[in-house]
């Protein structure tokens, strides 16, 4: 079972983008949960998102402790939530930021067997003018990034997931999923 | 079930419809035995305002706009209230018998 | 499709062509009623959204729409349930088959809107049936299949269908929705012989002398005692036509030569099952035992588990103070008058949303497996800090 935690604000769409990571697996015939920290959520707080992947039906409900993945979706939550706790030996940090992985890997807290990527999501979503300059929606951009950092996901079966669940400009998240997808950095 | 077995008289439960049904108006109920006290009008005093006809509780003062209202003792329980209500006092309430 | 507990409740009441819907908002049901209404003010599902002020009115509005032929639908969770106990007790009486979504949730104080049965529980004495779900997937066909044995003349009760707040009402898992044609197919419309009609008036519901009361509560009792093999065969029926079986009244996982049973219901029990498969792989011989119709009370597959095991715990998902926890009272009651009796021990765990995670449930298991008679068998919460060793 792949275990991927999602920290985003609120407004940003890092539960969508967890619902969306499950529906894209769905399309692959895989068993899947997805659901939000279960808190009092306010645009701008940090919020949790969550994402169970597995080839057998997902029984247990109870909460994600130890992922596999992290998505960090704002790079600004590095100072409000300790975004590598309970990371697995081994996982995976995917990171919205426009740095290069080198100079973050010090101040994440990571041990060394665990991993880190990056993708300038912000850049990349305003590129494609998604949301706004302010706020821009970014979560398109972090799942195509994501799908070619895990493997956990083919990028068409995320496409098709994003294209049925994002509420305007279908082919503009797209095309940004792809173009992550594409230029995401591995340390 | 009917709508007539509803009027029925029920022995055992089984009788029963599945929850209290009333298959009659509520006209049929005659409550005017309950009165002890029945209203009489002077019919000079009255003014067809029609204040007795909007207070009674139990639509027991008939009127037509501009006519003499009458009341209907089958249903009348007695309660007085159209004989304190009456600006003209023209109401008053008579013990049953006299 | 993939979708939360509370869309799949919606589209429930959809293929089901629920016809007066009306309900108050209240996390974390708000999104059952949000994705209704899209769907009526789309077109998509014929039915009159009612608004009203409160659960209380929500309730009031569907028992009158239900007495006038309609199927009738509604959701709400802990407070606002609460807020309709009045209604829901004359819904029952009223012999109303309405449907209710409840999103499980905790009752304040201390404010919490976290999963938690204590609100449905509370509803025991009301006359609804209650199913409690442990999936998505059971939570759209609970509602079909309530509404099927509800209607039926010989039951014509309410039901109750339980989600847990946020493990399944905010929760996406794949679930499939069946065709309507397939759910016409097999739910026939809502058509009472007496209802609310200017054509053909009645009244309902009028005072009745103590010479008659207990008659009519007599009928209720019989229905629900009815209603017990109705949920037997309304789900073998549901499985002929739709291929999906849910377990029964209460659903057996590995407890045919289980040392010890844990009892739960709702979500907790989905988690546990991957617990069970653990300990077995370990040679620990325990299995997990899940109400699922818990009104009217499933006493003969209770004596059933009772003849499996030596040990059977109750995991209560809630607590009402003054006795033992709600479940295990009735499941100790249910195995009174058996000769041969297994140990039955009561936990009380998840209150408020406490997270029941595998490692909790393994220790709770391993506990079981060690007790011995008497004393241990005392009432036990799981997961108080400061008490009990949490």
């Amino acid at each position: 079972m792949i275990e991927v935690r999602f920290h985003g604000r609120g407004g940003q769409g890092a539960v969508i983008a967890s619902n969306i990571l499950a529906e894209a697996a769905f399309i692959e015939g895989k068993e899947v949960s997805a659901f939000p920290f279960f808190g009092v959520e306010r645009r701008g707080a940090p919020v949790t998102a969550y994402t169970r992947i597995a080839d057998t039906k997902i029984r247990n409900k109870s909460g994600i402790y130890a992922p596999d993945f992290v998505v960090v979706m704002d790079p600004s939550l590095l100072n409000a939530v300790n975004i590598v706790e309970g990371l697995k030996p081994g996982g995976l940090v995917l990171l919205n930021t426009k740095l290069e992985p080198e100079k973050l890997r010090a101040n994440l807290g990571l041990s060394p067997d665990q991993r880190l990527a990056t993708i300038p999501a912000t850049d990349i979503a305003i590129k494609h003018r998604l949301g706004s300059k302010s706020a821009p929606i970014v979560n398109s951009s972090v799942l195509g990034a994501f799908a070619r950092v895990s493997g956990v996901v083919g990028l068409e079966p995320l496409i098709k997931a994003v294209k049925k669940n994002v509420p305007i400009k279908i082919d503009e998240n797209a095309a940004a999923a792809r173009e992550a997808y594409e230029s995401v950095v591995i340390l | 079930m009917t709508k007539e077995e509803l009027k029925g008289v029920y022995k055992t439960y089984r009788d029963l419809p599945l929850t209290p049904i009333t298959s009659v108006n509520s006209a049929a109920n005659r409550t005017g035995f309950w009165k002890t006290f029945k209203p009489v009008m002077d019919a000079e005093k009255c003014i067809k305002c029609g204040i007795c006809w909007k207070f009674c509780p139990d639509v027991a003062v008939k009127m037509k706009p501009g006519e003499l209202p009458s009341f209907d003792l089958e249903h009348c329980k007695g309660c007085g209230i159209c004989a304190h209500e009456c600006p003209k006092k023209a109401i008053t309430m008579v013990m049953e018998g006299e | 499709m993939v979708m939360t507990g509370n869309y799949a409740s919606a589209y429930g009441a959809k293929v089901c062509r629920a016809e007066v819907i009306s309900a108050y908002p209240i996390t974390p049901q708000t999104s059952i009623v949000e994705k209704i209404a899209t769907l009526v003010s789309s077109g998509e599902m014929k039915a009159q959204f009612v608004k009203v002020e409160s659960e209380h009115s929500a309730m009031a509005a569907l028992i009158s729409a239900s007495m006038t032929g309609a199927r009738t639908y509604t959701a709400t969770s802990s407070h606002g349930l609460l807020l309709m106990h009045e209604l829901l007790i004359w819904a029952a009486g009223a012999r109303t088959p309405i449907v209710m979504s409840n999103v499980c949730r905790a009752n304040g104080p201390p404010w919490s809107v976290w999963a938690d049965h204590h609100d449905a529980i509370a509803q025991r004495d009301t006359g609804w049936m209650q199913v409690f779900c442990e999936g998505n997937q059971e939570v759209l066909d609970s509602i079909i299949m309530a509404y099927k044995l509800g209607e039926n003349p010989n039951i014509r009760l309410p039901t109750m269908i339980n989600e847990d707040a946020f493990i399944l009402s905010h929760t996406v898992e794949p679930v499939d929705v069946p065709e309507m044609e397939d759910v016409d197919d097999f739910l026939p419309p809502y058509n009472p012989r007496f209802k609310l009609d200017v054509d053909e008036p009645y009244g309902f519901g009028s005072l009745v002398m103590p010479e008659m009361y207990m008659e009519f509560r007599f009928k209720i009792n019989e229905a629900m005692e009815a209603a017990r093999q109705g949920w037997r065969d309304v789900e073998k029926d549901f499985e002929k036509k739709f291929g999906r079986n849910h377990g029964g009244m209460v659903e057996f996982y590995q407890c045919e030569d289980a040392d010890a049973v844990l009892i739960m219901a709702g979500s907790i029990a989905s988690t546990a099952k991957d617990v069970v498969d653990k300990l077995r792989s370990e040679g620990k011989k325990v299995g997990l035992a899940r109400i699922r119709i818990f009104r009217p009370f499933p006493v003969e597959e209770i004596r059933k588990l009772a003849g499996m095991t030596n040990i059977l715990a109750m995991c209560d998902h809630s607590y009402t103070f003054g006795h033992w926890g709600p479940m295990a009272q009735e499941v100790r009651g249910a195995l009174y008058d058996l000769a041969d009796k297994p140990l039955l021990k009561n936990y009380i765990v998840g209150l408020g949303g406490k997270d029941m995670t595998p490692e909790v449930i393994e220790k709770i298991y391993l506990k079981t497996l060690a007790l011995k008679d008497g004393l241990d068998a005392d009432i036990e919460w799981i997961g108080v800090k400061g008490h009990g060793g949490w």
